[in-house]
């Protein structure tokens, strides 16, 4: 499949019309999802309606940045008529009677909805193996897990199945697995991109952004949905830099800081050697290397897994079988709620509702919650610090390759796949992950994909999209092609 | 700061999850394990930190008070598990007398 950027192109001229794209497209998803397991729902009618609309209006003379573009949606994003599960039983059946804002940009700029994808059930996971609705695998190795918890939507894009895949990022859940699956998977500023319609997870860190298998693609999503929405009043009233025009294609005077306490050495000798390459891929660009210290990033991990789990639990107390979704009886309605939750929600959910609860629970509300949002506090001081002598930050976008499944039993284990990306969710920042070559895991036959992650100041994510163009357009490892399409 | 045994049914009560014995004995211990790992926490001076509750600047948002679009009733009724008339029904809260 060509980029969304070319598809667009295209389309607005005629040379194609946006019902043929989708037909090959939906043609293509029917024979390789059966694999790949990326999507939940296949919107076959709703995308060639939504074609015929896009077709009519580029014969109209409208010009749409998204025309005809291929469009995967994380099953958290509301559409309405269609079914939205969170890959959760206990919404497994519910229609959602609205559109999410993001979700509504992309649709007005030309973008046709091919399906809704697989997720951990309510964006909780890094491996997409928490779903309770269906099984996702990695397009370079189907015996691997995709990432998460927006694997469907990189395994969408991976396989060529969409141009453009939306996902959320809590605590890394775009970046990572976008690194599992080489792609671009970019998390903007917490509140540059309207959560009206996403359901909510952890209010305070959740952001929905764009995988894409070119930096260009995920500049052209983002400058369609992002900006302020009157429905969401924690999107932020600030002018929106266009982004796909500030591409680059050098670093010439950018300082790039490279963290001296995410020691890459730790990760094994294949994975340093990837990421001394790529910094000195930066540095070949123009880019100056500089140090820079985030003394208490190592704190991230424990801070994420207090808040989280904490806006968790509140979060998630709506769904007690009144209004929506699943419900199970009960003598009375205690009895109702409990019986629900149980039969609803899976074990993860349930590990973090708990966590949360007792975290905010009396006696325990200072130690652990309030502790960790002031330990929230000297993170993004640390950021700011680095920030005053370097421009963008680079590290690992995750710690190892994608793993096999099952591979992870213990949850810890799991959670510190996000050990590189939870320190910038937390700081709000905006950040990326952009191929950056591939190595062999240990018991693995084929070369897996890895991420650098790319971090900039709030509100900077022109400059941070355009230094990632200027390294993805010298290195070129997104050109490998996935098992579903090579 | 210190995990203590947690009393994971009371944690489950207030959670309003009903949990089979299999699910107190391993949540029990994987929370504990985890807290283990949180209590790192406790090596921050935080004294003199003010908590983050918000990462970028936020103010009172407020709106003109008219009435705008909404879903409508039967749209929202429509996914009610269940229903009478224009209510969402539920199990009897309040006990009858006598």
């Amino acid at each position: 499949m060509r980029t969304a950027a070319q598809i667009a192109r295209d389309v607005n001229a005629k040379t194609e019309s946006a019902r043929e794209v989708t037909d090959a497209t939906l043609a293509h998803v029917d024979a390789v999802d059966g694999q790949i397991g990326a999507y939940l729902t296949r919107l076959h009618d709703l995308a060639r309606a939504q074609a015929a609309r896009v077709d009519e209006r580029v014969r109209n003379g409208e010009r749409l940045p998204l025309a005809g573009v291929p469009i995967a949606v994380k099953d958290n994003m509301c559409l309405a008529g269609t079914r939205t599960t969170c890959g959760s039983k206990i919404l497994e059946h519910w229609v959602a009677p609205y559109t999410a804002t993001a979700v509504q940009r992309i649709l007005d700029a030309g973008g046709i909805p091919i399906g809704k994808t697989n997720m951990d059930e309510f964006a909780m996971g890094s491996s997409c193996e928490n779903s309770a609705l269906g099984t996702t695998h990695n397009p370079f190795d189907l015996t691997r897990v995709p990432g998460g918890s927006s694997g469907g939507s990189a395994a969408a894009a991976a396989a060529h199945e969409a141009a453009i895949a939306l996902g959320s990022d809590t605590g890394g859940s775009i970046r990572e697995p976008a690194a599992f699956c080489n792609l671009v998977g970019f998390k903007p500023t917490y509140g540059r991109i309207s959560r009206y319609g996403l359901i909510a997870f952890a209010s305070s860190l959740d952001q929905i952004g764009p995988l894409t298998r070119t930096v260009e693609d995920a500049a052209l999503a983002y400058d369609v949905m992002a900006g302020k929405d009157p429905m969401d009043s924690t999107s932020i009233d600030r002018a929106v830099e266009p982004t796909a025009t500030a591409l680059r294609t050098d670093l010439a005077g950018v300082r790039v800081g490279i963290v001296k306490e995410f020691v890459t050495e730790t990760l094994g000798p294949d994975i340093a050697a990837l990421y001394a390459r790529a910094y000195a891929d930066l540095e070949k660009l123009g880019a100056q290397l500089v140090e820079v210290s985030l003394p208490t990033a190592e704190y991230g991990l424990a801070t994420y897994y207090l808040i989280a789990p904490a806006e968790c639990s509140s979060n998630l107390a709506r769904f007690d079988g009144v209004r929506y979704g699943l419900r199970v009886d009960g003598a009375d309605v205690g009895q109702m709620y409990e019986a629900t939750r149980a039969a609803g929600f899976g074990a993860e959910v349930k590990r973090r509702i708990l966590i949360g609860t007792y975290a905010l629970s009396s006696g325990y509300y200072d130690a652990y919650y309030v502790k960790a949002q002031k330990a929230r506090t000297l993170i993004g001081d640390d950021f700011k610090r680095a920030f005053a002598t370097c421009d963008l930050i680079a590290s690992p976008a995750a710690s190892s390759p994608a793993f096999a499944f099952n591979a992870k039993s213990d949850p810890y284990s799991m959670y510190m796949m996000d050990y590189y990306t939870i320190p910038m969710s937390l700081a709000g920042l905006p950040a990326l992950s952009v191929p950056c070559g591939y190595v062999t895991p240990a018991g693995g036959e084929a070369p897996m994909p890895m991420g650098l992650q790319l971090a900039a100041p709030l509100f900077e994510e022109a400059k941070l999209l355009g230094a990632a163009h200027a390294y993805e357009q010298a290195t070129q490892h997104a050109l490998k092609a996935a098992v579903a399409v090579a | 700061m210190s995990s203590d045994k947690i009393d994971i049914r009371y944690v489950a009560k207030l959670a309003r999850l009903a949990l089979t014995d299999d699910e107190v004995e391993s949540f029990g211990r994987q929370l504990g394990d985890l807290l283990g790992h949180v209590d790192a926490l406790g090596e921050l001076d935080t004294a003199a930190v003010s908590a983050t509750a918000q990462v970028v600047e936020s103010r009172n948002v407020e709106r003109v008070d008219a009435v705008g679009p909404c879903l409508d009733r039967e749209t929202v009724l429509a996914q009610a598990p269940q229903r009478q008339g224009s209510f969402f029904r539920v199990p009897r809260i309040i006990a009858e007398e006598g």
